[in-house]
C-alpha cells in the first residue's frame, strides 16, 4: 500500500528540510528544483534494485537456511505440478481416440461384398453418418494375417472365418447420439453386430477429468503451504532484524521502506523455489520417459512423453514468486507494526 | 521549532489505575537556542521526548513541530515528522552490520536523496564530529565517544531543523562532553532548534543556556540562565 510513499511523501519535505542551514543547500537546490521528481524516481528504483539485491545477499548468507525453505516450496508446487503434466500426458495420448470415435458394424456371414457395397453406401446417406468403409471379408483376411502373426492357423481353417465389417464414422461423436446410431444399425436384418468402440474412453477422459478437479484442489492446498512456509521465513527475518527496524523507524523510513527488502526476500524465496520445482519435475519426467517409451513402442504407438513445457517453466516460478510476495506481505502486515520504536 | 501547548500525557494500564507522566506542559523551543531539560528519572523527560518523537501521542494538548499540529499527523506521516528530527540517542542506536559511512548515510538513503548527493552529505557530516577518516569501519570499533559521534552524524546528515539529544554525554568524561558540547553550540549557531536532555548537572552548570526542569510532569522552571545571570533573579519566566 504504501510501497511507493517515499517518493510521493518526500516531496514537500525537501525545500523545508534544509531551510534552516541555508549555505550548503545552494548547490543541490537548482538541480532539484529542476528534477526533483526524476531524483525521486530514481532513488526509488535505486531502493527498490538495493533491496532485491540486498535480500538476495542475505539469503546467500545463510545457505542451508536458505536452501531449506527453498527445497520445501519447491517439493510443495512440484507435486501439483508433475500430477498435471502426468494428467496432460494421459490426456495428449487418448485424445486421438476419441477423435476417431467409430462403430464396427458386423454382417451377417452371408451377405455378399455386392450387396455390403450397397448398404455401406446407403448408410453413408443417413444424417447422422459422415462415412462408411467397407472392409470386405477377403480384406478383413489379409488384415489380420498381417498384423496378428496367426497367418498359420487361418490356412489350416476351411474357410475366411472373418464377417463381413462395414466402419462407421458419426457426425457427431456425443454418447447420446452414438448410442441411437447403434441402436438403429443393430435393428437391420443385415447386422449381425455394432459395436461402440468409445465408451472405455469416454470413461478414461472422465477420470482423468476428476484427477484433474483433485490435482485442482491439492494444487490450492500446496499453494497455501507455500504461503505459509514464506510466512514464518519472514517473520523469523523480521525477528531477527528488529534493531534494523527500530532505527530505520526512529529516522524516518516509511512502513513502505521497512516493507520492500522483505517482500522481495519472499519473491526470491518463492521464485527460487519454483525454479527447483520446475528441475524436479523435469527430472522426473526423464527418468520415467525412457520406460514409458518402451512400453508406448510395445503397444506400437509413436507417443512420446511430453515434458513441462516452455512456457509452463516460466509460469511456474513466477506463480510461485507472487505466492513468495504474498506470504511475506501477510507476515509483515502482521508483524512489523508490533515492532515500534521505544527510546532507553 | 517546537511549541507544547498544555500537553498531558497518562499512562493507564488495566489494574494498575494511572499515572500522569507529564501535566499541563506548555513550552516553546524557537530555532536556532539551545536548551537543556533536565529532571529526575521519571520526571517526564522521556515521555516528552517520545511525545516529540511521535512514538506515543499526547492524552491532551498540542504539539507543533516545525508548524506541523502532530495531532493531525497520521501513521503515514509519522516519518515525515520524524525526517525533521535528528535524535541522538543515549546507546547510539548504531546498526553494527554496516559501516560507519552506511550508518550516517541511512536517513539521507530514506529520505530518497540521489546518491552523488549522499555521498558529499555523509562525508560532510563525518567530517564535521572528525571521524571523516573512519567511514569504513564498523561502528563496533569505535569507542563510546566515538560512536557518540557518529549518532551525531547521523542524526544532522540530512540538515533537521530540530536536533533532540537523549543524555548524550551520558557515558563520556568532561573532555569529551565538552567536544560534544561545542557540536551542539555549533548546530545551534546555524539555526537549528536544539533540545538536550540530561541530569548531568554539572554539564548544565557549565553552559549558560536555557534550562527547562520537570518535576512529576510539571514544567516547574523555565528559565533562561543568561538572562537570569543578567537580571541577578532566578525567578521563572
Amino acid at each position: 500500500m504504501t510501497a511507493k510513499r517515499p517518493g510521493r511523501n518526500a516531496t514537500p519535505l525537501k525545500p523545508k528540510r534544509a531551510a534552516p542551514v541555508a549555505p550548503p543547500r545552494r548547490s543541490s537546490g537548482a538541480r532539484a528544483a529542476r528534477s526533483a521528481w526524476r531524483d525521486r524516481l530514481d532513488s526509488w528504483r535505486l531502493h527498490h534494485r538495493d533491496s532485491a539485491r540486498d535480500a538476495l545477499q542475505r539469503m546467500r548468507a545463510a545457505p542451508s537456511a536458505t536452501a531449506m525453505t527453498v527445497l520445501v516450496i519447491a517439493i510443495a508446487l512440484a507435486l501439483p505440478a508433475g500430477i498435471t503434466v502426468l494428467l496432460e500426458n494421459a490426456q495428449a495420448a487418448t485424445r486421438d481416440w476419441d477423435g476417431n470415435a467409430h462403430l464396427s458394424v458386423f454382417l451377417n456371414a452371408d451377405v455378399d461384398s455386392s450387396q455390403q457395397r450397397a448398404l455401406a453406401e446407403a448408410w453413408q446417406q443417413r444424417d447422422d453418418v459422415e462415412r462408411t468403409q467397407a472392409v470386405t471379408r477377403e480384406q478383413a483376411l489379409a488384415e489380420f494375417r498381417e498384423l496378428s502373426g496367426f497367418g498359420d492357423v487361418l490356412d489350416a481353417l476351411p474357410d475366411n472365418p472373418l464377417p463381413p465389417l462395414i466402419m462407421v464414422y458419426p457426425v457427431d461423436a456425443h454418447p447420446d447420439r452414438l448410442a441411437a446410431l447403434q441402436a438403429a444399425l443393430n435393428a437391420m436384418p443385415e447386422v449381425d453386430l455394432a459395436q461402440l468402440d468409445v465408451l472405455w474412453v469416454q470413461r478414461l477422459h472422465a477420470m482423468i477429468e476428476l484427477a484433474g478437479r483433485i490435482v485442482g484442489a491439492l494444487t490450492l492446498a500446496l499453494a497455501l503451504a507455500v504461503v505459509l512456509v514464506v510466512v514464518n521465513t519472514i517473520r523469523l527475518a523480521i525477528e531477527s532484524r528488529r534493531e534494523e527496524i527500530v532505527v530505520i523507524k526512529l529516522v524516518g523510513g516509511t512502513d513502505g521502506f521497512v516493507r520492500r527488502p522483505f517482500l522481495y526476500t519472499g519473491f526470491w524465496f518463492g521464485l527460487a523455489g519454483g525454479l527447483v520445482s520446475v528441475v524436479l519435475v523435469q527430472s522426473a519426467m526423464l527418468w520415467i520417459g525412457s520406460p514409458i517409451d518402451e512400453l508406448t513402442a510395445l503397444y506400437e504407438s509413436e507417443y512420446s512423453l511430453i515434458g513441462i513445457g516452455f512456457v509452463n517453466a516460466l509460469v511456474l516460478p513466477v506463480f510461485a514468486g507472487l505466492l513468495g510476495l504474498m506470504g511475506a506481505w501477510l507476515a509483515v502486515s502482521r508483524h512489523l507494526n508490533d515492532i515500534d520504536p521505544q527510546l532507553l | 521549532m517546537i511549541q507544547l501547548d498544555r500537553v498531558s500525557k497518562r499512562y493507564t494500564s488495566p489494574g494498575m489505575g494511572s499515572k500522569d507522566a507529564l501535566k499541563q506542559v506548555s513550552l516553546k523551543l524557537p530555532a536556532g537556542e539551545l536548551t537543556f531539560l533536565t529532571g529526575h528519572s521519571g520526571a517526564g523527560k522521556s515521555t516528552l521526548l517520545k511525545l516529540i518523537m511521535m512514538i506515543e501521542r499526547p492524552t491532551a494538548g498540542e504539539i507543533l513541530v516545525d508548524g506541523i499540529p502532530l495531532n493531525r499527523v497520521g501513521r503515514s506521516g509519522i516519518p515525515l515528522v520524524r525526517r525533521r528530527i535528528g535524535m541522538v540517542h543515549q546507546n547510539h542506536q548504531l546498526l553494527f552490520d554496516r559501516s560507519v559511512y552506511d550508518n550516517v548515510a541511512l536517513p539521507l538513503v530514506i529520505a530518497g536523496f540521489p546518491h552523488a548527493d549522499i555521498g558529499k552529505r555523509v562525508r560532510a557530516a563525518l567530517d564535521k564530529v572528525g571521524l571523516l577518516s573512519k567511514e569504513k569501519l564498523n561502528p563496533m570499533m569505535l569507542s563510546g565517544g566515538e560512536q557518540q559521534r557518529v549518532g551525531i552524524a547521523r542524526a544532522v546528515v540530512n540538515k533537521p531543523p530540530l536536533l533532540l539529544a537523549d543524555e548524550p554525554t551520558g557515558n563520556l568524561d568532561p573532555e569529551l562532553s565538552a567536544e560534544i558540547m561545542d557540536l551542539f553550540k555549533d548546530f545551534a549557531r546555524v539555526g537549528v532548534a536544539v533540545m538536550i536532555a540530561t541530569h548531568d548537572l554539572s554539564l548544565i552548570a557549565r553552559y549558560s543556556h536555557r534550562l527547562l526542569t520537570l518535576r512529576e510532569g510539571h514544567l516547574v522552571a523555565d528559565r533562561d540562565e543568561t538572562a537570569d545571570d543578567e537580571a541577578g533573579n532566578g525567578s521563572p519566566t
